[in-house]
């Protein structure tokens, strides 16, 4: 059978379906639109086969977005491509019932079997609320269940009542009655569900202390911006200290596997391929894996916690003095994940012009792809120190990356303010600010699990096969026999490296790395592998080195500086403008995106480079 | 935009104006001459999809940083912000 999953936001709807589900997902996109489809499959106690689909959160079926229509679609089986579900749940916070409940009252009118889950039901009851849910289930005309999706057998109720629906013919679905509420109407259900409520639900006398307590200091004007960068700052600190020794080990690791294939096949293009093209090509880029989770880790746990709709709130008239809708936030803090989610969570803002804006700027935050960039550049020519005696001097080099990043990106969007989009009127900044929760970590894992799976996928297949390309282009054609100096002087890459250093010398780039520019299309990070595929290649039987060590021999501090300026800005990202394209419905807001970025990592890098000549860096 | 009810006793206000710690009861919703970039009938529905319904009870917790805005609402058991600018459209008593 076929569930659905619909709730407001904030109304652990994924949580439950983490824990229905738990690793058995898929994740895809509805077709046409870059909409995040999740389907989760699990058995139910009698033994049947059920698939669910995690709807967009909303508070309505008017299908006011993008992600709203999608969930109005599904239920109405109207999506293209979909059958309507057999049972939709509808997932209310137990703390929270006001708006699930009259969100309920519109789906039934939808006339699907419709089954009503109080979820977090322990918080409920710890917190004093107490739930009459039969007397609620008859009032509502729809099952009831109380679920605790984070305990074990918190499921237990939802799946038996699930197998006790499919058995009945009470699951025959009725006509659709179903059609945009008027103002009357939504006044009329929220009323309705303010009496279900009052006859079903006691709340404690006391509300909940703690969010208010926490919130007095977290929204508090000067304690609460300071808490926010506080919070910016150990996560950027965390990214580079806590991943360093996994990041060792698995380096290690892959060494050790290109000295075993170097010493157990005989020297020749297999050897070399499997070497240098796949082992240090893929295995440099792996190395990340630990960053990328620790960076979805604080996302995930501040997203659950409930500091991220605080982090709008604090940010929204700030953000508002640079052009930026308060929702703008968490799309763009996502991008510092990778800007293609972080684009497709601009679908919150509903206004085009607000949304629009933040696309433009998104790629600017600093994506988990260029900490490889990064990292590889500062270990390699920053030095491991302390200043003011507590502070790592190369995260606070990183930190400086990401601050130019923002810093940027809020000079971009307040230039477009200025000049593209004059005539705006700022779109209603309207968020419910949920209580604090403390984290679910198993839906926090399973959230991390599917990230670091996506990436690893993504390794395996678009820069697996970038590494191949680039294998080759540096290997063919190869050297005449006889001649001097590295093979790699007479390869292809050399050649494309060549023809365009000339455009690239005056930023301190030498043709090796305008090299790696070009597969680093592909993804940021595979620029890492191609630098190192063109070195170690280069550098024939030392190629188990560390990239860095090879990098601090060949390049000066400016080209490094340089390369770094370059990487802040630069439009290095197939698929990041694919998704622009496809989210702005043309090719037009792709071609300025790429544009204008590439003119600011060109002015960046060429005003870093001479700068750093100057101070006698070259 | 402060219009005031003459009509009822009780003196009303708009949620827009009320400082940090006021507390108060929905009158009902006037979306009408707010300076909203959304028009009337779509900031009605979007108010009361977030619980804004008359009679119901509204709390001003928090106010932001610039200009004391936006500023977060208790209603009833909900906690939302929203921007002044659309709060003007919520009259309380």
């Amino acid at each position: 059978m076929h569930l659905a999953l619909v709730g407001t936001p904030n109304s652990g709807k994924t949580s439950l379906f983490n824990a229905l589900t738990g690793s058995r997902q898929k994740v895809a996109n509805y077709p046409g639109v870059t909409v995040e489809r999740k389907e989760g499959f699990f058995v139910t106690p009698l033994g049947r086969q059920a698939s669910v689909v995690d709807l967009p959160g909303t508070y309505s079926l008017r299908g006011r977005s993008p992600d709203e229509e999608i969930t109005r679609d599904f239920v109405l089986g109207r999506a293209a491509g979909e059958s309507p579900p057999d049972l939709v749940l509808c997932v209310a916070d137990s703390t929270n019932l006001r708006l699930t409940i009259r969100l309920l009252l519109e789906l039934k009118q939808t006339g699907r079997p419709l089954m009503l889950v109080l979820n977090m039901f322990d918080i409920a009851t710890r917190r004093g609320v107490t739930v009459d849910a039969p007397r609620m289930s008859e009032m509502l005309g729809v099952p009831v269940v109380t679920s605790i999706a984070v305990r074990k057998s918190g499921t237990a109720e939802l799946l038996r009542k699930t197998d006790e629906i499919a058995t009945q013919a009470q699951a025959s679905p009725q006509e659709n009655l179903w059609q945009p509420l008027s103002v009357t109407e939504l006044r009329a259900t929220q009323r309705e569900a303010d009496r279900i409520i009052a006859a079903t639900v006691s709340l404690p006398s006391r509300p909940d202390t703690w969010t208010a307590r926490i919130d007095a200091v977290v929204l508090h004007p000067v304690a609460g911006l300071a808490i926010l960068g506080l919070v910016l700052f150990v996560m950027f600190q965390a990214v580079f200290a806590w991943a360093q020794p996994l990041m060792e080990l698995l380096s290690d690791s892959f060494s050790t596997l290109g000295q075993f294939v170097h010493q157990t096949l005989p020297a020749g293009l297999l050897q070399s391929f499997l070497q240098n093209g796949v082992i240090s090509g893929v295995g440099s880029v792996i190395v990340f894996l630990p960053q990328i989770m620790i960076i979805f880790l604080f996302i995930l746990l501040l997203e659950d916690f409930g500091y991220m709709a605080r982090a709008a709130f604090l940010m929204d008239r700030i953000m508002g003095g640079a052009g930026l809708h308060g929702r703008a936030f968490i799309p763009l803090l996502s991008s510092f994940a990778c800007a293609i989610p972080g684009i497709m969570a601009t679908r919150v803002i509903d206004n085009r012009r607000d949304r629009l804006t933040t696309i433009l700027i998104a790629p600017l935050m600093t994506c988990s792809a260029r900490i490889p960039v990064y990292t590889l550049i500062i270990s390699a020519f920053i030095p491991d120190q302390q200043v003011w005696g507590w502070v790592n001097l190369r995260g606070l080099v990183m930190f400086g990356l990401y601050a130019a990043g923002i810093g940027s990106a809020l000079g971009v969007s307040f230039l477009i303010k200025f000049f593209m989009l004059r005539d705006y009127a700022p779109a209603p900044f309207m968020l419910e600010l949920p209580d604090y929760k403390l984290p679910r970590l198993k839906s926090i894992a399973i959230g991390v699990y599917t990230r670091a799976k996506m990436f690893l996928q993504r390794a395996g297949t678009t820069i697996f096969s970038m590494m191949v390309l680039i294998w080759f282009l540096a290997s063919f054609p190869q050297p005449p026999v006889g001649v001097e100096g590295p093979a790699i002087n007479y390869s292809l890459a050399a050649m494309i490296g060549q023809v365009l250093a000339p455009l690239f010398a005056p930023l301190g780039f030498n043709w090796q790395i305008v090299v790696a520019l070009i597969p680093g299309m592909a993804a940021r990070e595979v620029a890492v592998a191609a630098l190192g595929t063109v070195y170690a290649i280069e550098g024939g039987k030392e190629a188990a080195d560390q990239i860095g060590q090879m990098l601090a021999t060949k390049w000066s501090l400016a080209t490094a500086l340089s390369l770094l300026a370059w990487y802040i800005f630069a439009p290095q990202c197939a698929s990041t403008l694919a998704v622009i394209r496809r989210e702005t419905g043309g090719t037009k807001w792709m071609a300025i995106t790429f544009a204008y970025m590439f003119v600011l990592a060109y002015a960046a890098s060429l005003v870093t480079y001479n700068i750093a000549v100057a101070l006698g860096a070259g | 935009m402060t219009a005031i009810d003459q009509n009822n006793a009780a003196p009303q206000m708009r949620l827009g104006l009320a400082k940090r710690g006021y507390s108060g009861v929905i009158h009902h919703l006037d979306a009408d001459e707010v300076n909203s970039s959304l028009p009337a009938l779509e900031l009605e529905s979007r108010l009361l999809e977030l619980g804004f319904v008359e009679g119901a009870k509204v709390e001003v917790l928090h106010e932001g940083i610039v200009g004391r805005d936006p500023i977060a609402i208790r209603i009833e058991n909900v906690t939302v912000a929203v921007r002044r600018r659309e709060a003007m459209a919520v009259v309380v008593v």
